[in-house]
């Protein structure tokens, strides 16, 4: 569940870089579609965040350590929200790249938690 | 962000008459350096706190990469001529660092059993260490003079 979740977001991360890097190639800020993408991509990160921590309750154990995992988790949370502010701050295709540049930073961070997890769960 | 000033200011000028210096391309490298500023700021929290004495070498050097990053990020958000230049230096000194652990960590592997946040030039952050500072550099000297 978690793993299928994990690159479930790994490529819709993937898939919003490839989104705000065209509309920078286009010269263009980010707009309400690319927000309503972002947003997208942050439900399924709070979700999860929120399996990450039920799982953690029910005293499965990731490989790497627990620490590492929820830190990971909310990292991960918090990557394509503060880009997404920051691109409100800049009305320039600066402000699409800088969140493809988060997504991608997302898109590492699963392959990480994929990693992090390991295969206790599944 | 604590600046609130949500116009396009390509000329630069903060309300407050500072130099802006996250606009365009550097809101990019803000973004890139606040990265890696959580990256490295908690990476060497963890591994000092649980596993200092595995390899004390390696991750006292993630720290003070940690600290450049956000000694930098700071100065570019705060603005103005003063962060400018501070800024400016630090890349320089963040580039000489990424070079030097770079070098070392290839050249001589066995005195990090571990690796830092420099090692192997920054290869397990996708090269972003040593390609940061440059492009850190770059953006900086082109902000230099308001063109007065």
């Amino acid at each position: 569940m978690l793993d299928a979740l994990t690159v479930a977001i790994g490529v819709a991360a993937l898939a919003l870089a490839a989104w705000c890097g065209h509309a920078a190639w286009r010269d263009q800020p980010t707009k309400d579609w690319h927000f309503i993408g972002m947003a997208v991509v942050t439900v399924l990160v709070l979700a999860q965040l929120v399996i990450g921590l039920v799982k953690l309750a029910q005293g499965e154990k990731p490989d790497e350590g627990t620490v590492i995992f929820v830190a990971y988790l909310v990292g991960a949370f918090a990557a394509v929200p503060a880009a997404g502010m920051l691109s409100l701050t800049e009305r320039t295709k600066w402000g699409s790249v800088t969140v493809a540049a988060g997504a991608v930073v997302l898109a590492v961070l699963e392959v990480r938690l994929y990693d992090i997890w390991g295969t206790t769960g599944a | 962000m604590p600046d609130a000033d949500t116009t396009t200011d390509v000329t630069g000028a903060a309300p407050d008459g500072r130099k802006r210096l996250v606009s365009g391309p550097g809101l990019l490298l803000v973004w890139l350096y606040g990265v890696m500023v959580v990256g490295a700021v908690s990476r060497s929290a963890y591994q000092i706190s649980t596993e200092f004495d595995r390899a004390p070498l390696a991750y006292s050097l993630s720290a003070v990469a940690a600290l450049a990053y956000a000694f930098i990020t700071y100065s570019l958000v705060r603005g103005g001529e003063t962060a400018r230049r501070a800024a400016l230096v630090c890349c320089a000194a963040e580039l000489a660092g990424v070079l030097a652990v770079g070098t070392w960590t290839v050249l001589r592997p066995e005195a990090f059993p571990d690796t830092t946040v420099w090692s192997q030039f920054g290869m397990g952050y996708l090269f972003i260490p040593v390609i940061l500072p440059i492009t850190g550099m770059l953006w900086l000297r082109r902000r230099r003079t308001p063109d007065a």
